[in-house]
């Protein structure tokens, strides 16, 4: 377990970089998602009609 | 052609009677360069080898100084809708205001060069590399620049914009121009440098006044 | 063609069928290509176990290329066939671009260190790349600098398109230049030129990247077709509150 975090030597290297990917995506994917949310939250604000729609089951994604 | 001298002579005159440009660009570029010497000390050596990069960098910065109000004067009082009315192609009158920026900075850039070369121990064998370098790249500094300046038109902050578009595609220019001195003052065949500002020079004249007014009209439409 | 997903209501009818598939397909494949990658695959025999930061770095690298020439494919059809749709298809892949951009960069770094010795070369391939991220910032500072955002999307297509000269320079600055970065190996002619216990986790993160973006893009667009519907809204009340400033004063005069 330990030869695997070490990485042959080159675990300071490996390891930031996978974690340096992965806070990217997921702070990306979680940007997107706010923008999505909030962007729909202020459509449906500005026009009543469509506050129904907004909650049908195919927002949930 | 009698259209395109037209507007260039009156961009020039008007660059005459306003009289402060010009000075502004040269002396922007002298103080940015002379800038170095106290940044990285006053070592002969040292200027000497950075001396081509720095005079284009520096270059680069005060072509770019006047880009924003390229355009914008004629945008801003309306003389571009006229323009675009006009039975001319716009891409011949971009052709002409571009013209008339880099006689106007441009080439005063290019006669302070050599003093600035002097004042940085530029060794004598780079001076005429440096000055051909020097008149084939800036035309398309002005060139790239005039998409910039088009594409900025009406934006808020245009200023500090148009430098985050036109500095990165300054960059060919800036790698051409400075290894066809160093080549120079290695004693290499400087040609084939010379030759690819050349050609990033046809290149930018066959594309960018097309670009330009494209992006110009999108400008007046909106 | 094109203009059956025009629509925005229809594009998000489609984009509800695909969504939930991509979020699934880039939990699939990161899975298995993060077991491919870290556990059943040798370390290489010249970069020892740094090797597993490629599987990262060149998915990265090969969609910052893929997004910018997205981009510029989706800004060409919005300017040429005024598509509705392809503006906000490249404002949303812009930001994704940047990032993978990003993350080649700063992996091929993590990967210079030990390998070259150096965090960062100034070779045709690493400078290309760098230009590249400046070329995805000014695309979105240039599409957010107006007030009016129809003017905002046509400046940056432009710019976009005027920026593609960029991709072919990065492909192939390992070919015209003998650079410090290592010639490409996957895509070549006559196959790839590494062992299928390190094509395998390669193409499984390049599957996972790919699923990723598709996945981001969809949620990006609903949230910019969403942006674009306040912005008609907002539009019309505005006229309409205008109009009914002018009647008032009609009846008053």
């Amino acid at each position: 377990m330990a030869a695997f975090f070490d990485m042959g030597g080159y675990g300071g290297f490996v390891w930031p970089a996978y974690a340096i990917v992965a806070f990217v995506m997921v702070g990306l994917w979680t940007m997107s998602r706010r923008f999505q949310r909030t962007s729909s939250d202020e459509l449906a604000a500005l026009n009543p009609r469509t506050r129904r729609r907004q909650q049908e089951p195919n927002d949930e994604t | 052609m009698s259209s395109f001298i037209a507007i260039l002579s009156r961009d020039l005159n008007l660059a005459y009677r306003q009289g402060m440009d010009s000075v502004m660009v040269v002396m922007f570029f002298v103080i940015a360069v002379v800038l170095f010497p106290f940044g990285v000390g006053p070592e002969a050596n040292i200027l000497a080898r950075i001396a081509a990069g720095v005079i284009w960098v520096a270059a680069l910065l005060a072509s770019m100084l006047s880009l924003e109000r390229l355009f914008d004067a004629d945008y801003e009082d309306g003389s571009l809708e006229i323009l675009i009315l006009q039975p001319i192609t716009l891409e011949i009158a971009v052709a002409a205001k571009v013209t008339a920026h880099w006689l106007t900075t441009g080439l005063p850039l290019i006669i302070a060069a050599p003093v600035l070369a002097i004042l940085l121990n530029l060794p004598a064998d780079g001076f005429a590399v440096l000055i051909s370098a020097l008149a084939l790249g800036t035309p398309s500094l002005s060139l790239i620049g005039a998409i910039g300046a088009a594409l900025i038109l009406g934006a808020r902050r245009g200023g500090v914009l148009l430098s985050l578009l036109v500095l990165p595609l300054y960059i060919p220019v800036l790698i051409f121009g400075v290894s066809a001195v160093d080549a120079g003052l290695g004693g290499f065949p400087f040609k084939s440098h010379l030759l690819a500002l050349g050609g990033l020079l046809l290149a930018t004249l066959a594309l960018c006044p097309w670009v330009s007014a494209s992006a110009l009209k999108q400008a007046l439409r909106s | 063609m094109i203009h059956r997903f025009a629509n925005p209501t229809r594009f998000v009818r489609l984009a509800d069928v695909i969504q939930p598939w991509a979020a699934g397909m880039t939990f699939l494949f990161f899975v298995t290509g993060l077991y491919f990658g870290l556990f059943a695959s040798p370390a290489d025999y010249q970069q020892g176990e740094t090797v597993r930061i490629m599987y990262i770095h060149v998915p990265a690298a090969w969609m910052a290329l893929f997004c910018y020439t997205a981009m510029a494919a989706a800004c060409g059809t919005a300017l040429i066939w005024k598509h509705p749709l392809a503006d906000l298809a490249a404002r949303a892949t812009a930001p994704i671009g940047a990032c993978f951009t990003l993350l080649a960069l700063v992996t091929g770094s993590l990967w210079g260190q030990p390998m070259w010795g150096t965090w960062w070369v100034w070779d045709a391939r690493l400078t290309s790349v760098l230009i590249l991220f400046f070329l995805y910032l000014g695309y979105m500072a240039l599409n957010n600098a107006f007030d009016d955002a129809e003017r905002g999307f046509k400046a940056s297509a432009i710019l976009a398109l005027v920026g593609f000269v960029n991709v072919p320079i990065i492909k192939f600055s390992v070919d015209w230049w003998n650079t410090l970065h290592q010639p490409a190996s996957v895509l070549k002619a006559g196959g790839p030129a590494i062992h299928a216990s390190m094509l395998t986790p390669l193409i499984l993160m390049a599957l996972a990247f790919k699923a990723y973006y598709l996945w981001v893009l969809l949620i990006r667009m609903r949230g910019e077709i969403n942006a674009m519907k306040v912005r008609a809204l907002r539009m019309r009340q505005v006229q309409q509150a205008d109009m009914a400033d002018k009647v008032a004063a009609g009846k008053v005069g």
